[in-house]
């Protein structure tokens, strides 16, 4: 077959998303961010959604998702980005507004925020990743680091007595009046990642329905934070943390 | 023209209302109206005074050392502004309850029997328009009735409006206490 | 409806200037001596009206962060609180004046420190005027006396806020928020359109309609060369505001013998202080500073001209007084009477401090 032939755009059975820019991206090799990252900006795209979608951009390593995909952002304190996005999508209720956060985010600093934007059943997307550690300041223990899991503030393991128990946090958003959809999804295979990206299309529709706060968490690894090869921390995600945050809808009305 | 008032009492007397009809009225009769009330825990049954001060000119200050007038409610509230009644003032207070009588002879007072007026209303929480209708007897400066009534209307939330007659009646009651 | 008259208190005065105004969004948490704001507020429903959005959030902190929300595309919106929960907003007040986002905040001051009294103190001036929170910025800070100042200081805060992209606080004290004056109400404004604030707010982020550039809103800058410019940037505004912006009022100040320098509703008590004081022969001269950010330095150091001494009155341990003393350059003695924790000086008290400290 000829060059010109292979690519030829009936043949195509890929393209990078449009709305993710041509940058090098921060993130470090294996981190989950980037596949998120690419997911949103194929899912706006395609659904048409460009011209009026805001984001929230957590404190934490994606704090810089400003950067990559190139729709409106605002890059909340710690914690905050549910009371930025109630207020836009209050104030804009034709656009499509979403949260992107980290554990430290949606389960710690911000926990009221979180629950409280889900409990009004504000019409936003939260999307959670949760790679159960503090990457960005260099491997703290997070609300939902699983007990017996080394970080640099649990350099022994995590331990009950000393630092509590691991955060459901997507549990607890679950029994929320305000959420019409809460999914727990990962990006760890091809397999994996389209059910994430079907579960962000479905999130997105929520939206534009007005059906109330969506909330997708998608289990991540955090290969750098945990000290291991990006494919071992994709095994050690399966065998660990699933146990702990089994991937599947927990609600979905 | 200004005048500058406290009405000091119980919480529950009807205290803070009672000088924001007084407020309503002057506002009314196109004067500039300042009311100032003591707010907080005292909302809740403690003693409650309110200022107010109505004038033809812009009005300074809500903080007074001295007034006009003084309408005291109970004995506390007697013992602690009688001293401010300005020389030439007016003290008007409820003779209930009250066993230290004012003694100043360099101001008007005005010793009221506004609960036995009330009881002959018949409508105890008639009281403080009873109070008030004292007030806008003793004082120098006289509010027009149909402001009064104005200002009723204005103070009062729609759903109370039927109630005006009545309060007017004991405006009007009060007022016979002053001679 | 123009020129209406009404009796109101000053924090019901806010709120209704507020929809008047066309205030595209109300975010706030209760706290006294303030909460007659939100209260008013969910009363008069403007979201039937005007469209204006009224919440209450979760905490002082969410209420801030989505005044944060709503200024970054582009609305006018405002909160407000008590200064216990003005403390909360601090961090936001930071991101907002960091990312030059014009909003407007309302502190109804109580004595502090800690949890206080509910009752009347001005002692969040160097919190206002200051900082605050983290970081070189500051507030554009207007100080009412009286009801009507409160309605016409909204109109001010935002358009001052929108014209130098810098949020505007009102710091007013429990007296001024409490006590009930006759006001004159301005007629309504609509609410701008979506289009409006668009045009008005080219660096909004509310969505990239017609495919525009994206807008980014962010205070956070990793390179300390780009962060200093961004630093200068702000500067630059805070100086134009300096330059352009400082308000105040003066009353007899010309053939006085000694200044009162007070602000807020405190300026009146000392008003009434003047009055007793021009009856025993003394002649004082007041000058209110109006906006306490940008302090007015120049109206202050000619009104201290000439006089025998100055009087910073304040219900704090003394904190505009270090404003007053770099205005007037130590030329003459300046002293200080406040009362604290919630205490309102008299007249009277004022006018024997003055009599004490500077005869």
């Amino acid at each position: 077959m000829e060059i010109n032939n292979i690519i030829k755009d009936s043949n195509k059975v890929y393209s990078a998303p449009r709305l993710l820019d041509e940058v090098d991206m921060h993130y470090c090799p294996g981190c989950s961010h980037g596949v998120v990252h690419k997911l949103i900006a194929e899912v706006l795209d395609e659904m048409g959604l460009t011209e009026k979608t805001v984001g929230i951009s957590p404190v934490g390593c994606a704090v810089f998702a400003y950067n990559y995909i190139d729709i409106d952002w605002i890059e909340a304190a710690h914690g905050r980005a549910p009371a930025i996005a109630t207020a836009v999508k209050r104030l804009w209720p034709e656009d499509i507004v979403f949260t992107y956060q980290g554990d430290g985010d949606m389960a710690a600093i911000g926990t009221a925020e979180t629950i409280h934007a889900a409990n009004r059943g504000e019409n936003i997307v939260m999307i959670f990743v949760n790679n159960a550690i503090y990457g960005m300041t260099g491997g703290q223990m997070a609300p939902t680091t699983l007990l017996g899991q080394k970080t640099s503030t649990t350099p022994f393991g995590r331990r009950v007595d000393l630092n509590g128990h691991p955060l459901e946090i997507t549990e607890l958003m679950k029994l929320l009046d305000g959420t019409c959809y809460v999914t727990r999804q990962s990006v760890h295979t091809a397999a994996a990642a389209r059910k994430t990206k079907a579960a962000l299309k479905k999130a997105f529709q929520n939206s534009i329905d007005k059906k109330g706060t969506s909330v997708v968490e998608i289990v991540s690894t955090c290969n750098a934070g945990w000290k291991m090869s990006p494919q071992k921390a994709n095994e050690w995600m399966v065998e660990n943390m699933f146990p702990k945050y089994p991937p599947g809808d927990l609600k979905d009305i | 023209m200004t005048q500058e008032i406290i009405i000091a009492g119980f919480g529950g007397q009807g205290v803070l209302s009672m000088g924001k009809l007084l407020a309503y009225s002057g506002l009314m009769d196109n004067k500039e109206v300042t009311w100032f009330p003591s707010y907080g825990p005292e909302q809740r049954g403690g003693t409650a005074n309110v200022t107010v001060v109505i004038s033809d000119k812009k009005i300074s200050s809500p903080i007074l050392d001295a007034y006009d007038i003084v309408v005291a409610l109970n004995q506390q509230s007697l013992d602690k502004f009688t001293p401010k009644v300005k020389p030439g003032g007016i003290l008007i207070y409820d003779k209930n309850g009250v066993n230290n009588k004012p003694t100043r002879s360099d101001i008007r007072i005005f010793p009221l029997d506004a609960i036995e007026a009330t009881m002959q209303l018949g409508n105890s929480k008639a009281y403080n328009m009873v109070v008030l209708g004292a007030l806008l007897q003793a004082m120098s400066y006289k509010i027009p009735i149909e402001n009064v009534s104005k200002g009723l209307e204005k103070s009062l939330p729609e759903r109370y409006h039927h109630l005006i007659p009545l309060n007017l009646e004991a405006i009007k009651k009060g007022e016979e206490l002053i001679l | 409806m123009d020129g209406e008259v009404s009796l109101l208190k000053g924090n019901e005065a806010v709120a209704i200037a507020a929809v008047r105004y066309g205030c595209d969004a109300y975010f706030g948490y209760p706290i006294t001596p303030q909460s007659e704001v939100i209260e008013t507020l969910s009363a008069l429903q403007p979201w039937e009206t005007t469209g204006m959005v009224v919440l209450q959030a979760e905490s002082e902190v969410a209420a801030i962060n989505m005044v944060y929300g709503g200024a970054a595309t582009g609305k006018a919106v405002m909160t407000s609180s008590s200064s216990p929960g003005i403390s909360l907003k601090q961090e936001g007040i930071s991101y907002i004046a960091a990312c030059m986002l014009p909003a407007l905040i309302l502190n109804v001051m109580r004595g502090g420190p800690g949890l206080g009294t509910i009752q009347p103190s001005q002692a969040d001036y160097f919190q206002a005027t200051k900082g605050g929170g983290h970081g070189d910025y500051h507030l554009i800070v207007l100080a009412p006396s009286s009801v009507q100042e409160m309605v016409d200081f909204v109109t001010l805060g935002f358009d001052l806020s929108f014209k130098y992209r810098t949020p505007a606080m009102i710091l007013a004290d429990g007296i001024v928020g409490q006590m009930m004056e006759k006001v004159v109400l301005p007629p309504q404004k609509p609410r701008r359109t979506d289009e409006e604030v668009r045009k008005e707010c080219p660096w909004a982020a509310n969505g990239r309609e017609g495919l525009r550039k994206r807008n980014i809103v962010t205070s956070l800058e990793m390179d300390p060369a780009r962060m200093e410019v961004n630093n200068h940037k702000l500067q630059e505004i805070y100086r134009e505001i300096e330059a352009n912006e400082q308000r105040s009022e003066e009353i007899g100040t010309e053939d006085a013998d000694y200044l009162i320098v007070a602000f807020g509703s405190v300026a009146r008590i000392c008003e009434k202080a003047r009055e007793i004081g021009l009856q025993q022969g003394k002649k004082i001269g007041i000058i209110r500073p109006i906006t306490l950010w940008p302090f007015p330095k120049k109206a202050v150091e000619n009104a201290a001209k000439g006089k025998k001494g100055v009087l910073v009155v304040e219900l704090n341990a003394g904190q505009m007084i270090e404003d007053v003393r770099l205005a007037v350059h130590d030329n003459l003695p300046v002293e200080h009477f406040g009362r604290l924790g919630g205490i309102i000086p008299s007249p009277g008290e004022i006018l024997d401090a003055l009599n004490e400290k500077l005869s």
